[in-house]
């Protein structure tokens, strides 16, 4: 009896599934999902992306859509966790929307990865396609590249070889400390600074390479203490988020006075978190120009806009608009929203993006080929502030699109 | 006092267990929900259904191993979803050797190999957590959990590092030509397991030893003079759940053909005290509402709001405040009154407080959803739809409404709750009357 | 090497202390009324978020007075609605309900103050370094957090042993029900013992919030280590938590001082290297890698050889 009325509550719960589900697909606007953290605590990161794809979005519709359809960009939470990840990505399949963007963790980027081309592989009809706009883990498109996947951020080997160009040409620097997270990107930072270092300016002498569990590290100093001790003239870092700004203080705090270059020391609270404990210290590699001095009209007018909008949050990903509007093309050339004529129309499509560069998606692994930028963490002579903290980025050199070009290992398969 | 404090405490969570034996006796219960699960997936006809439902399954099977623990053994653990993972690990390893060929290894059976590898780990760490009960147990519970979510980060070779392990069910070989690549056909295969770990579970509890858990439980020095070490009765329990712990690790396996070192966190083993508790841990059909409930709004209410793990939070604590028998036992506790048909005369006065509780309710979660917009500030129009109407944040009125609604609805159950407290225990003394 | 000794003494007693003021109001509460609190670190938390608003309303020093009295007052209410309700449940029953605590405040503080890490800055009056040696710096700032933590501890003990009111804390960890006979109101000590644990917290939450970082996890990151502390120390004891609070903050800040593998160790004490091909993952482990999980190894030894803890008397 009791459970009778159990299954009843199952069939009423499942059926509000079923109502909620149903409610969402009119058929005019073509729609875009947004799978990415939008509670939880990196949510900030996820609601700031989800913010710039709809303006970019905005900006697409109006000059008329695609296919003279309109953009709906519709988020998804996946709460950073490849589990709900899948989830979610089941949700957007059962939605019948086609094109799929996420960025945050590499991770989650080769889950949903390797979702998409099984589901791809088994479900011939009803195919997506995965637009990465973040995750730079190399082996999505080396080893575990497909047909399916486009990425439009510079994976890790593309930022360190520009990296080391810099460092190469820099003569003051002599020993280097490598310190970062002790996860997949973090170790993949690591052997990168290792073997590109050692080919460019075998002279430079690797004092300290250091891995650290990520998240837990309470008080930093004691690895400041290390650094300093071990002579180093610059450091390197791929730490995100909590660790980054626990390292800087502890740095400013330790007296360590020497440059760190790192991936991820901006935006998104960091920037005002680090604020003058980094100046002049922490340096940023990038795919965009900072924005500081002169920035390029069109991206100077973006981040304005864009501001308006949202005073406290920045451009801090401008390949989002990159990545929309390639899609958008590319959408206009298959004449179609078929994930496979519009996979096979953005291969080697070119485009010029915000900063004015001209950017390529390679045929042979898609991976997006893009100058990389690197700028310094200041508060002299900002036009476009981070975090509405007064400090901001400005740019430092910029390395050409053919030096930091990477070679794949990728055997592109095609559907036949 | 203190010594004797936790038994009766267990027992007084447990209230529910005087209704159980007369509820899922037979096997008409087993048979109806055997039906139950074929049916379902032709019912409920969208696209994310099946994916939920799977992920529904899973939780049953993980939220009542646990249950096996806390609601029958009193031993609370922080540090369950340990042996979750550490099955689903061996068992995607068990895939992908079976995908190569190396192994024979059906499908089917998969969900075996995640409950012995759940069951070997469970037995080793079982060894010294289990030596005590109580808050030294909770203690061990947590730092394995945290040796183990840190070892999952150096051990890379054996749990993928960050990408974790992936896997595909469709190279293993087939059994009676069964495939298994569609969200479907898994959901088949997962009921099929669910059924069958449930029966086991409940078997479980009706044995001795699953009897001498509760003994232990409730009075550890009477159950010693019966004959039983309560070491040994701990240490059994602990192997059992963590034997459908791994089971439920090879459903995840082999639905989502990825394992990470998430699924081993101490997140996961928070999610699983929250959903087992919030369904109620003193009967046997609590978890498995727990798992349906909490699933169904983890993954559904995120689409509305981005504070939908606080409204968990909270639903988490009113229930340990004021119905620690969890949802299982709010229902069991109208038992006699169902079967002395009186629940009608119910209905009246928790009508009244229904509607009371929906209005402070909606109050409250408006004031909170305002809040939210204005600290995110992702609404640079000012304007927030809630509850169907567009609200702007800027002006004074939305926020004088929705606190008078929490108030008026706070009001409203001072008054009406007890009248409805008062009308279920007359419902009740007439029943017993009869 | 000197420096890097010296240093990590000085780094190690600076967080050792810190996590004493974290753990000796944990293990007080645990000490009366047998609850180890979950949500004790989330106090903390809310300690370093009431700071940060008030440091920029009324400056750093009235914040340091201020935001560990309203937390200790926010505790108090928490203990008289909450704690007190479910207490009669059991102690099963308050762990779930602290756990529960813990995960609201956290999502409430990501509510108030979003989601992103705060610019909750150390004093200008204190941002300079105390002292240069072998060319890397300690901050003033640091030296003041030892200071406020011993003046901390001189206090607790002072009224511990030297006033009536101690004696009656004191009495009631042992003999409550004797204490409650002789007229006192056991749970009013209770509730004010639980708000002067939580304000303990808070304190240390305004001077650790500026170096620490001042961001929703970092209850979560502190919470697990005040755990081990406490059970290592052995529940109830004050100064078992002093001892391990100073052990645990050493030992940390000198694992990740060492540049030393496993593989270096276990080669050290005559494994031959070529197991090495068979534990690769274990050999290239270094102990700077591991530092911060060896607080939870010690916990998992000391409860296997000892239950009670290192200075407790009972097990639970």
């Amino acid at each position: 009896m009791r459970k009778l009325k159990n299954v009843l509550l199952l069939c009423l719960t499942l059926a509000m599934v079923t109502g909620l589900a149903t409610q969402a697909t009119p058929a005019d606007p073509i729609k875009i999902a947004f799978v990415d953290p939008l509670s939880g605590p990196f949510a900030a990161t996820g609601e700031n992306g989800l913010n710039q794809f709809k303006y970019a979005a905005e900006a697409i519709n109006k000059s008329g859509g695609m296919l003279g359809r309109q953009l709906e960009i519709v988020g998804f939470d996946n709460k950073v966790s490849p589990q709900e990840s899948l989830i979610q990505l089941k949700k957007v399949i059962g939605d019948g929307i086609p094109f799929v963007f996420q960025g945050n963790s590499s991770g989650v980027a080769h889950a949903i990865s390797d979702a998409v081309q099984k589901h791809n592989e088994r479900n011939a009809g009803n195919r997506v396609l995965y637009l990465n706009y973040s995750a730079v883990d190399p082996a999505l498109t080396n080893d575990k590249c497909h047909f399916w996947h486009f990425r439009f951020d510079a994976e890790a080997d593309m930022k360190m070889a520009a990296l080391t160009d810099v460092i190469a040409a820099n003569k003051n620097i002599k020993k280097m400390y490598i310190i970062g997270q002790d996860y997949s990107f973090g170790k993949a930072v690591a052997d990168g600074a290792v073997a590109m270092l050692g080919k460019k300016r075998p002279d430079v002498q690797i004092v300290g390479n250091e891995l650290h569990p990520i998240g837990k590290v309470k008080d930093f100093s004691p690895y400041v203490q290390k650094i300093v001790a071990s002579g180093a003239d610059a450091v390197i870092t791929g730490n995100w988020g909590a660790d980054m700004v626990a390292l800087a203080k502890a740095a400013n705090d330790g007296g360590l006075k020497v440059p760190f270059y790192t991936y991820y020391a901006a935006s998104d609270g960091v920037t005002a978190a680090i604020g003058a404990a980094g100046v002049d210290r922490i340096r940023l590699v990038h795919e965009s120009h900072p924005g500081n001095p002169n920035a390029p009209k069109a991206l100077s007018e973006y981040i304005t806009g864009y501001r308006k909008l949202h005073p406290q949050n920045d451009v801090n990903q401008p390949r989002i608009h990159t990545a929309l509007n390639m899609l958008a093309l590319a959408v206009k050339k298959a004449g179609t929203v078929d994930v496979d004529k519009v996979a096979a129309a953005l291969e080697g499509m070119e485009y010029t993006n915000l900063s004015g560069d001209q950017v390529i998606m390679r045929r042979q692994d898609h991976q997006l080929q893009m100058p990389i930028y690197i700028s310094v963490h200041t508060n002299k002579n900002i036009q476009h502030d981070l975090d509405a903290s007064g400090f901001g980025l400005s740019l430092e050199s910029k390395v050409d699109r053919d030096k930091a070009t990477q070679p794949t290992t990728c055997k592109m398969q095609r559907p036949s | 006092m203190k010594a004797a404090d936790a038994p009766t405490a267990a027992r007084r969570l447990a209230v529910a267990d005087v209704g159980r034996a007369g509820v899922l006796r037979g096997y008409g219960v087993w048979l109806t929900a055997a039906v139950v699960l074929i049916v379902l997936p032709w019912v409920v006809r969208t696209g994310a259904a099946v994916p939920i439902m799977n992920q529904m399954g899973i939780a049953i099977v993980f939220a009542l191993s646990f249950n096996m623990l806390l609601g029958q053994g009193g031993m609370l653990s922080f540090g369950h979803a340990v042996y979750f993972g550490l099955g689903g690990f061996l068992a995607a390893h068990a895939l992908n050797l079976a995908g190569r060929g190396t192994l024979y290894l059906p499908v089917p059976l998969l969900p075996l190999v995640g409950g012995l590898g759940g069951l070997a780990f469970a037995a080793l760490f079982g060894t010294f957590s289990t030596s005590r009960a109580g808050t030294v147990f909770s203690m061990v519970s947590l730092a394995v959990a945290e040796l183990m979510a840190a070892s999952s980060l150096i051990f890379d070779r054996f749990f993928g590092g960050e990408e974790g392990i992936t896997t595909n069910r469709a190279k293993a070989p087939l059994l009676l030509g069964l495939e298994f690549t569609r969200d479907r056909q898994v959901y088949y295969l997962i009921a099929f397991w669910v059924l069958l770990a449930a029966i086991a579970m409940y078997a479980f509890s009706r044995t001795p030893i699953g009897r001498m858990a509760n003994a232990v439980r409730d009075n550890p020095e009477r159950a010693e003079f019966v004959g039983y070490s309560q070491r040994w009765v701990r240490y059994i329990s602990f192997c059992a759940a963590g034997f459908f712990a791994g089971i439920a690790g090879g459903l995840f396996a082999l639905n989502y053909e990825i394992l990470t070192a998430e699924n081993m966190g101490l997140n996961a083993s928070g999610v699983v005290l929250l959903m087992t508790f919030i369904g109620g841990i003193g009967s046997f059909v609590g978890p498995i509402l727990g798992a349906i409930v909490f699933t169904f709004l983890q993954s559904m209410l995120s689409d509305y709001t981005g504070i939908w793990l606080l409204y968990l939070g909270i639903l988490f604590l009113a229930t340990v405040l004021f119905v620690p028998i969890g949802m299982a036992g709010v229902l069991m506790l109208h038992a006699p009154a169902w079967r002395a048909r009186r629940v009608g005369r119910l209905a009246g006065p928790y009508l009244v407080a229904g509607v009371c509780g929906l209005v402070a309710a909606v109050g409250v979660i408006g004031l909170l959803e305002m809040l939210h917009a204005l600290v995110a500030a992702d609404t640079p129009s000012g304007v927030r739809r809630l509850f169907w109407t567009a609200v702007s944040l800027r002006s004074v009125l939305p926020w004088l409404v929705f606190t008078g609604l929490a108030a008026a609805g706070a009001l409203g159950l001072r008054w009406a709750g007890p009248r409805a407290a008062a009308a279920f225990a007359d419902a009740n003394r007439a029943g017993a009357g009869r | 090497m000197e420096q890097i000794v010296l240093f990590s003494i000085l780094n190690g007693l600076v967080f050792g202390m810190l996590l004493f003021m974290l753990s000796s109001g944990l293990t007080l509460i645990f000490g009366m009324m047998g609850v180890l609190n979950f949500a004790h670190a989330s106090f903390y938390m809310l300690g370093a978020y009431f700071a940060y608003t008030l440091a920029s309303r009324v400056g750093f020093w009235p914040a340091l007075v201020l935001a560990p009295v309203l937390v200790g007052l926010l505790g108090a209410l928490v203990e008289r609605h909450g704690l007190r309700r479910v207490h009669r449940f059991g102690h099963v029953a308050e762990l779930i309900f602290t756990f529960g605590v813990a995960i609201v405040i956290e999502e409430l503080v990501q509510l108030v103050w979003g989601r992103p890490a705060k610019s909750y800055q150390v004093p200008a009056a204190l941002d300079f370094p105390l002292f240069h040696l072998f060319g890397s710096a300690f901050p003033a700032y640091k030296a003041f957090m030892l200071l406020v933590s011993v003046a901390i501890f001189v206090f607790i003990f002072a009224i511990l042993t030297r006033t009536r009111a101690g004696l009656i804390i004191q009495a009631s960890l042992t003999h409550p029900g004797m204490v409650a006979m002789l007229g006192h109101n056991v749970p009013r000590v209770f509730m004010i013992v639980f708000g002067i644990g939580c304000a303990l917290a808070a304190v240390a939450g305004v001077i650790a919030g500026p170096v620490l970082g001042t961001f929703p996890g970092m209850a979560q990151v502190l919470g697990s280590v005040v755990f081990v502390v406490v059970v290592v120390g052995g529940l109830g004891s004050l100064s078992g938590a002093f001892v391990a609070s100073l052990l645990i903050g050493t030992l940390q800040t000198f694992a990740v001082a060492l540049n030393v593998s496993v593989g270096n160790v276990l080669m050290a004490v005559g494994v031959p290297a070529a197991a090495s091909a068979a534990l690769h993952d274990v050999w290239k482990v270094t102990v700077a890698q591991v530092a911060p999980i060896l607080p939870y190894l010690l916990l998992v030894l000391v409860l296997m050889i000892r239950p009670t803890g290192l200075f407790g008397t009972r097990e639970t």
